[in-house]
């Protein structure tokens, strides 16, 4: 990710470093893949603008050839700064917060009424827990028994502007809200891989849910880590080489 | 219509196991109850909250599904516009928007409840498919034709009670198409929607008043708009032009209509007939409603004399 910010200006780094595990134990620790068109387990990035976070993983998977990832954001690659339905992997346009959760409970309600068991996995934004479309789906998700659904809400604690717990004080604890509106619901570690996976593969399944993931945003880089600037930003190439030395140590 | 619309769309949806109807709390009648008796499953009710019933009937279609949603036009429509423009529009679903009351047929529930703007608000709209029926026939035959429409859809119905006014029409209905409903000389009304009842009493008062005989178009589907229909039927034959729609000036046939001319070099001159640029705080019936914005036969017939 930081090698692919030193060619695109506005990357929204940091909002894909903190739900980065998010979305890895979605795809190869929850979802099942590789059983064929139609039947595969679905993935939908909500928070449109974590779309590096799911790049980098349809990379790994085949889906998208390396060169698209390189010339993100140019003519030359289908990639924009969010998913766009009909690029490989991508199963609906998000970027617009707000429009995710819902979607994935008409496909859940399409899946019950053909008979088939496909789950699908949605990753939020505590920030997109804002917008009052997301609670009409909240709303609606238990009653319509779309129990197949499981939404990972990426709770950094930062939008644009500030820190959501200081935008909405009276807002938290989120988990609370979830419960009180029929879903299932657990709270952990956003970044402890182990734990978010622990706590999707031991829920009852009965009705659908969600995982409230504390993680950190820009995890991994010191000087991004909750520094609302880099919502947006790309660092400059000082920057740059200060981050990966920073990462560089972490992984040896 | 809206019965029109319940029955038809009861008969599309038998032979479809891929149709749905999603709702606001809102329903149309009887063929609509039958459906929900017969296939529970494919009938849902969201609940007054349209942002849901939109995004959510375009998660199904992502799922092969074929969803009707169904409330009052402004509820369908304005409420949840970017779920319309994003979910559906954007990838391009087959979503079948249905919006009942278009206009001010809601004449007394004030300007909440009013769509006099629509068509310029959807005919924005990349990909959109808009289908406005004038009467009963036109919204029966429409809402079968929507089988073959591949992506988005928006039907504007009025309400009931609307007369039938297609049964002796010179050319049968081929969707997307513009239509010839009835045949004339001298002067041709250009309509959209059940207003078209009006054109027909104009046409009768210019015909009793040995002034001229009318011939009236009309344009089921403003968007995309039969070009060729429109300049070949109309503007390179009648040299005067009298618009008709129950809409705001801007966005409607009316405007597509002189652009389509103004293009083309066809000269034309134009009488249009309108709702005026502004919201309406008259209330009364729906022609109480039409006559504050001058739509009715008396004022419609001046401004056909006066072409």
């Amino acid at each position: 990710m930081l090698e692919i910010s030193q060619t695109v200006g506005a990357l929204h780094l940091a909002p894909a470093f903190s739900c980065l595990e998010l979305v890895e134990v979605a795809y190869f620790g929850l979802m099942r893949r590789g059983l064929g068109s139609g039947r595969d387990d679905t993935f939908l990035l909500s928070k449109g603008h974590g779309s590096l976070a799911q790049y980098l993983v349809l990379e790994e998977l085949g889906l998208l050839p390396r060169e698209h990832l390189e010339n993100f954001c140019t003519p030359k690659s289908p990639l924009a700064t969010h998913p766009d339905y009909g690029t490989p992997g991508i199963e609906a346009s998000t970027g617009s917060l707000g429009h995710g959760l819902p979607l994935a409970v008409g496909m859940a309600y399409a899946d019950r009424l053909r008979g088939s068991d496909r789950t699908i996995f949605v990753v939020m934004s505590d920030g997109e827990l804002q917008e009052g479309s997301v609670w009409e789906a909240f709303m609606l998700a238990p009653s319509l028994k779309t129990t197949r659904l499981v939404a990972l809400i990426d709770v950094n604690d930062f939008q644009s502007l500030g820190r959501t717990s200081e935008t909405l004080p009276n807002f938290y604890p989120v988990v609370d809200k979830l419960r009180a509106f029929g879903w299932e619901a657990a709270e952990v570690n956003g970044h402890d891989a182990a734990a978010v996976h622990r706590a999707v593969t031991s829920r009852a399944g009965d009705r659908p849910f969600a995982l409230v993931g504390r993680t950190v945003k820009g995890r991994g880089v010191r000087f991004m880590e909750n520094v609302p600037v880099w919502h947006y930003r790309s660092p400059n190439p000082e920057e740059f080489k200060t981050a990966m030395a920073e990462l560089r140590e972490v992984v040896s | 219509m809206r019965n029109a619309f319940a029955n038809a769309f009861y008969d599309l949806a038998k032979q479809d196991d891929r149709i749905m109807l999603v709702v606001a709390d809102i329903t149309a009648s009887a063929g609509v109850a039958t459906f929900m008796k017969e296939h529970p499953e494919r009938f849902i009710n969201v609940g007054v909250a349209e942002q849901a019933m939109i995004s959510i009937s375009a998660g199904l279609a992502l799922r092969g599904m074929i969803p009707f949603t169904y409330t009052i036009a402004p509820f369908t429509i304005y409420r949840p516009f970017e779920q319309v423009r994003v979910d559906c529009c954007y990838h391009h679903l087959p979503v079948r928007l249905v919006g009942v009351g278009a206009g001010v047929t809601y004449s007394t529930l004030g300007g909440t409840h009013h769509a006099l703007e629509d068509l310029s608000v959807m005919g924005g709209i990349p990909g959109l498919t808009i289908y406005a029926p004038c009467d009963p026939a036109e919204t029966a035959a429409l809402t079968l034709a929507s089988a073959r429409v591949e992506g988005p859809l928006y039907l504007r119905l009025g309400k009931v009670g609307e007369p039938d006014l297609t049964k002796e029409a010179p050319e049968p209905l081929v969707p997307g198409k513009i239509r010839t409903l009835k045949n004339g000389r001298d002067l041709a009304i250009v309509t959209l929607g059940p207003i078209a009842r009006l054109a027909f009493e104009v046409a009768r008062g210019l015909k009793e008043g040995g002034r001229a005989d009318p011939a009236i178009f009309g344009i089921h589907c403003p968007k995309p708009l039969d070009r060729e229909g429109l300049l070949e039927k109309v503007l390179r034959r009648f040299p005067r032009v009298l618009l008709l729609e129950e809409h705001v000036p801007h966005g409607g046939i009316s405007s597509r209509v002189k652009e389509v001319a103004a293009e083309a070099g066809t000269a034309n001159r134009f009488a249009t007939c309108t709702l005026r640029d502004e919201f309406i705080h008259v209330y009364g019936s729906h022609e109480d409603v039409l006559r504050a914005h001058g739509l009715d036969a008396a004022s419609v017939l001046k401004r056909a004399k006066d072409l």
